[in-house]
């Protein structure tokens, strides 16, 4: 069947069997390998995207249910003119370690500050209760989402950009 | 997963056409109980029918004392829904509770219903509220649409439709997690109306949700924690496993029931 | 300090990748043509095989090839081994059984491989493998290390009879017994030292290919030493001879210990290619991971220390029965034996030590090294022990620690380590200043205000790292050596390439490495590229494991360094027309002392190549140095961490609240990495103690094979945790540094249960110390309470 969806901006289509997954979709199809097969069954997170602004588990979801929709991958999260402020953050602190988790910790982070640009320390923890990290203990990750949210909120001109504008620079 | 046939449902009628014209077709909302089981081989439908694209289904409105939710209300949306949090607080804290952010996104009330995973949070709900679920053939009672461990009252092709939930004086839910599932080890749904108190539990059951009528009777007296007090219920029935021992069960929902009552007492 | 030279937090220069979701890990990696591997895994703990019906799967879309034991043993192919040798005290040596890489007759543990099925996608290789049936005769199984050595017990293999593989013992037995009979007290305990699941969060996946023209192979694995992978499946194996072999470890998704190994799967892909002449992909799934990768720790212990009237301690006594599972995995035999009774000293001044341990086989998967590796059992046996005693002594069990430390360096342990350097005391006064020791009486009076238990428990840990010196582990067994290599190529553009045989799968070595070479030649960070993971490109190398790869690999960086300079300076001295011996070499310029001559590193680094400055017969053109570094001694990382717990009894849920490490790691490189592998180890060893518990059943079904069952630390689980370091340098190797990567692990499971056990006022719980099993004690002691 065929799949039409946008990702990162850019109108992405193939024919795949009804049983391809949105993470093999991305991963085969695409070759966009930056969403990773942690347990393909959404107990780790490795494979988080956004879809239409949520964070989701890309291996519980058919490609098919994605279609005609907007996904945002790892790929897409940088502009032209630089890293993501997660992204930024997260190399600046060292908060990744084998690097495996990062993407879909980095979206799910993201979707959780697009929709709450003032987390708690709790609210951060809960956001990332769906993403498994067996490296960092994930201290670095909460305190550099948390210091993202606080260089955001100081800076009133909207710095982050959002899932829109970060379409642009494909479009 | 197998290979099966995947359709999009335009509309309820196109779904229910579709379920019942397929040896083995199955709908499909979220998908975050069933493509797992898909995956594992558990599950094998000839067909998926989505209802993801049929319109109107993920309607949220309070009326006259009740609160309607449509069958593809993500958890996510009902936790935040500020109609949800206003009418039934305990309903929006509870789906707050299901899953993580990203099985929120995906997981639908719907779907959680039909389910009826004994571990699952939204069945103590419908039952402790007297919910009635609304099927594409008819409406049935919670208590009465919940009928075993994965089973329902469902017909192969009926689909949940909406569940409504009638808006108590007062209610709470809460949950104490498998530590390593997160699904609900024990979670206790306390629901005080004007003439009734419904105490109902989910995770506990081997085989799924029950009402603890003893609880229920003490409350109806007196709405208090204190009214729980050396109450205790059997461990007949109840799951035991790595986790959580019957009476280890037995116990939490004990503790889980007075602090939702805490809880509704605000 | 130069701002990316060493002791600076210098940014990781693998991040960029990591964050933009570059990352390459070995299931990014697509072959083309290649085919899909699929395992049919044993659903049996032991069996004896009758019949595999693979007829009509071998007629299923897609599949190329279904291959078997018999198959297998066709191909004469040789079998995984064991590489460290351990004597029994009977002078035999260790039992170690055939394990070919698919079995021919009998099944051992669930999740063996027993078929292979290679098609032309991953799905039609899956519905092939369950096309195929396997006619198996039940065998009984014992899966429970306690009871593998009963008469009774089913043996698992003809060469270990009652499943013992060895009775090893250390120290001296009679000294010991000497210090017991003039023991004024001892604690004995019994322990259990749970059996954990590694779960790298990228599971084990390998590409394998073979060029028929050249006859060359080559796999991409994931792998945390892949000249040893090399080496096994060439000199033991016999897949491919060792030069045709190339083994790429690329980005590697975590290890701890996990992907050290050399597993049947990587070798049947490798196999598999040349049979069916197509690269050949595997990529484990997560179910398959639980019961394929080697597990951890799985420990029964009994232990006693003696102590004089004064408090000092006389003696330790330790039998310990570790269970290797249903095969002996790469480095399974050192784990509970050099790896472990060598560090039952802990910091304490122990005059006499006396360990027995028996390894035996079960029905289980493999157990091999996980994070720590015999140090964590080492030190929860002594800080149980230390914690345990002072309470019985009805001492502070800070002051306990304080008066048995070792304070004097060098010093013999009576269980071979000769600890270099270290301050006990420094690192244990840091802690309890940290955590607030002093005000703890206070804090647990207000949580029972709130109607919770709070508890505080301390854990002075010890472990050896840098592993290891290669004579001294040759005369102990190891069938290598564990020096590491380095190779330091300057460009002519004075760009810098620095080969390593360690190996990132987290650590940030292409950060620290560089940053060492900064350091040396003054040159930026940029300009310097880290290359390891690949057999063709460094000529060979150990591996990363024992927090190995800074003490070991970075000395032989700086080894090679030495030379390069050296070189350097010659070339600096032709080009200046100086004397050698004048040249001075600082930030980066070459100096001539007591004149205003400089040329700069870069110059050297070109003049070099272009060798128009000095005649051939003076001076080899080129700058390029390689270096060996074996270490003269382990190194010995310390500290004290400090957990304080809250329980609800209600629930029995436990909340660790505040946890502390002060680590003495000597010299630190890049700070920044180092707290991160403090945390993530804490974690690792939080979970052990709280959450983490691997479960067979009786029949040898594993109970925990998925995250529904098997409990992961999780993002919520945790307090900030505090995290600072001490300094003494280690003064065995150049840089002076010790090892940061399993501190945490090694040190945090007795913390946690000495916290726990405070709290709870009983000794008698196990870990992992869950809800059900603290609310169990709960139960019993208020039974026991209502009785009295």
């Amino acid at each position: 069947m065929n799949v039409t969806l946008t990702v990162n901006g850019e109108t992405r289509s193939a024919e795949v069997p009804p049983e391809t997954t949105l993470l093999v979709f991305l991963r085969e199809y695409l070759n966009l390998t930056g969403a990773k097969t942690g347990c393909d069954i959404g107990d780790c997170g490795a494979c988080t995207v956004i879809l239409d602004g949520k964070a989701v588990n890309a291996c519980l979801m058919l490609a098919a249910q994605a279609d005609g929709r907007d996904v945002i991958t790892i790929e897409g999260l940088a502009t032209r003119e630089g890293l993501h402020p997660l992204q930024k953050v997260f190399e600046e602190t060292g908060a990744l370690q084998c690097g495996f988790c990062g993407p879909g910790v980095i979206l799910s982070a993201k979707a959780l500050l697009d929709e709450n640009p003032a987390p708690s320390k709790q609210e951060i923890r809960n956001a990332l209760a769906g993403n498994l990290c067996r490296c960092t203990g994930y201290v670095k990750m909460i305190d550099g989402i948390q210091e993202v949210a606080e260089t955001m909120r100081s800076v009133p001109t909207p710095a982050l950009p959002a899932a829109s504008k970060g379409e642009q620079k494909h479009g | 997963m197998y290979d099966f046939t995947y359709h999009k449902a335009a509309s309820l009628d196109d779904a229910a056409k579709l379920l019942a014209s397929a040896v083995d077709a199955k709908p499909i909302a979220g998908g975050q109980s069933l493509l797992p089981m898909m995956k594992f081989r558990l599950a094998s439908p000839s067909d998926l029918v989505d209802l993801g694209t049929i319109a109107g289904l993920d309607r949220i409105e309070a009326e006259g004392g009740t609160l309607t939710l449509g069958a593809m209300c993500r958890h996510g949306a009902v936790c935040t829904s500020e109609v949800v949090q206003k009418t039934l607080p305990a309903l929006a804290h509870l789906a707050g509770l299901i899953g993580d952010p990203a099985v929120r996104h995906r997981g639908t009330l719907g779907g959680s219903l039909a389910n009826n995973d004994p571990t699952a949070d939204y069945p103590a709900a419908a039952v402790s509220l007297g919910a009635t679920i609304v099927t594409s053939k008819r409406e049935i009672a919670a208590e009465d649409f919940f009928t075993g461990l994965f089973e329902t009252a469902l017909e192969p092709d009926e689909i949940v439709v909406a569940a409504r939930f009638p808006v108590p004086e007062k209610a709470a839910y809460e949950k104490f997690r498998n530590p390593a599932s997160r699904y609900a080890m024990v979670g206790v749904f306390v629901a005080k109306f004007p003439d009734v108190v419904r105490v109902a539990v989910t995770g506990a059951g081997a085989s799924g949700v029950f009402r603890v009528p003893s609880f229920e009777e003490a409350l109806s007296k007196d709405f208090s924690a204190d009214a729980l007090k050396g109450l205790s219920i059997s461990t007949d029935g109840l799951a035991g496993d790595i986790h959580a021992s019957a009476e280890y069960r037995a116990h939490l929902v004990g503790v889980m029931a007075r602090r939702a009552v805490a809880a509704a007492n605000g | 300090m130069s701002a990316t030279g060493i002791g600076a937090s210098v940014r990781r220069k693998e991040d960029f990748r990591f964050v933009t979701g570059r990352g390459q890990y070995t299931a990014d990696i697509a072959r083309p043509g290649q085919a899909h591997l699929y395992f049919v895994r044993s659903t049996h703990a032991h069996a004896k095989i009758l019949r595999i019906h693979a007829g009509h799967a071998s007629r299923m879309p897609g599949v190329i090839a279904v291959l078997t034991g018999e198959d297998f043993a066709a191909g004469k192919l040789g079998s995984l081994v064991c590489g460290w040798l351990i004597h029994s005290k009977d002078g035999t040596p260790m039992k170690m059984a055939p394990h070919p890489a698919l079995p021919v007759d009998r099944v051992r543990h669930v999740g063996e491989p027993v078929v292979a099925v290679i098609a032309e996608r991953a799905d039609q290789a899956r519905d092939a493998a369950e096309a195929i049936s396997i006619d198996y005769e039940e065998l009984p199984s014992v899966v429970d290390p306690a009871k593998a050595q009963a008469p009774d017990a089913p043996q698992i293999h003809e060469v270990a009879p009652n499943n013992t593989i060895y009775q090893w013992q250390l120290g001296d037995p009679a000294a010991t017994e000497a210090a017991f009979a003039r023991a004024a007290s001892v604690t004995a305990i019994d322990l259990v030292n749970n059996r954990l699941i590694p779960n790298a969060m990228e599971t084990r996946a390998a590409v394998a290919e073979y060029e028929p023209g050249t006859e060359q192979f080559t796999l991409w694995n994931t792998s945390q030493n892949p000249h040893v992978a090399r080496l096994v499946l060439s000199a033991f194996v016999g897949i491919a001879p060792e030069h045709r072999l190339r083994v790429i470890a690329p980005d590697v998704g975590g290890g701890f210990g996990s992907k050290i190994f050399i597993y049947p799967e990587e070798l049947v892909a490798l196999w598999a290619a040349k049979t069916v002449r197509r690269p050949v992909k595997w990529t484990s799934e997560r179910s398959e991971a639980f019961v394929a990768d080697a597990h951890g720790r799985d420990h029964v212990t009994r232990a006693e220390l003696a102590f004089d009237a004064e408090g000092k301690i006389l003696g330790l006594k330790v039998k310990t029965i570790a269970n290797l599972g249903a095969f002996m995995s790469t480095f399974s035999s050192s784990v509970p034996t050099y790896l472990y009774a060598t560090l039952l000293s802990g910091q304490y001044d122990i005059p006499a030590i006396f360990c027995e341990v028996d390894a035996v086989y079960t029905n289980t998967v493999p157990v091999d090294a996980y994070r720590g590796a015999g140090r964590p059992e080492a030190t929860f046996v002594v800080e149980r022990l230390m914690e345990v005693s002072a309470r019985r002594l009805g001492v502070d069990p800070a002051e306990l620690r304080r008066k048995n430390f070792v304070k004097n360096f060098p010093h013999q342990t009576p269980v071979i380590m000769n600890y270099d350097a270290g301050d006990y005391a420094a690192s244990l006064d840091k802690a309890l200043a940290l955590a607030d020791y002093a005000g703890f009486p206070q804090r647990k009076r207000e949580a029972a205000g709130r109607g919770k238990l709070r508890g505080i428990g301390l854990s002075a840990y010890i472990e050896a790292c840098g592993i290891a010196p290669s004579q001294a582990v040759g005369s102990l067994g190891a069938g290598v050596g564990l020096w590491e290599s380095a190779e330091v190529r300057v460009n002519p553009t004075g760009t810098v390439e620095v080969l390593t045989g360690s190996h990132s799968h987290g650590q940030g070595h292409e950060t620290t490495f560089a940053q060492l070479v900064s350091h040396r030649l003054g040159i930026p960070i940029d300009n310097i590229a880290v290359v390891h993971g690949d057999t063709d490109k460094v000529q060979f190398g150990m591996g990363t494991y024992g927090s190995r790869s800074g003490a070991v690999g970075m000395s032989a960086i700086s080894k090679a360094l030495d030379k390069v300079e050296t070189k350097a300076k010659k070339v600096a001295a032709h080009l200046m027309e100086a004397s050698e011996a004048d040249i001075v070499f600082e930030d980066g310029k070459f100096t001539v002392a007591g004149t205003d001559k400089a040329v700069t590193f870069g110059e050297v680094a070109l003049n070099a190549y272009i060798a128009h400055k000095f005649s051939g017969a003076e001076l080899e053109p080129g700058l390029k140095e390689g270096a060996f570094y074996d270490p003269v001694n382990f190194t010995f990382p310390a500290g004290c961490h400090v957990c304080e717990v809250e329980i609800d009894p209600e629930t029995g849920r436990t909340d660790v609240v505040n946890f502390t490490a002060v680590d003495d790691f000597g010299n630190v490189i890049n700070p920044m990495i180092v707290e991160g592998q403090v945390h993530g180890g804490i974690v690792q060893g939080i979970g052990q103690a709280l959450m983490e518990a691997c479960v067979y059943d009786e029949s040898g079904q594993l109970v925990t094979g998925s995250y529904n069952d098997y409990r992961m630390p999780r993002a919520g689980d945790f307090p900030p945790l505090v995290v600072d370091t001490t300094v003494t340098p280690c003064p065995s190797n150049p840089l002076g540094i010790k090892g940061c990567g399993e501190a945490g692990a090694i040190a945090a499971p007795a913390a946690v249960m000495n916290a726990v056990t405070d709290a709870l006022g009983t000794e008698d719980i196990a870990m992992p110390a869950t809800p059900l099993a603290v609310w169990t004690v709960l139960q019993r002691q208020a039974h026991r309470e209502a009785a009295e």
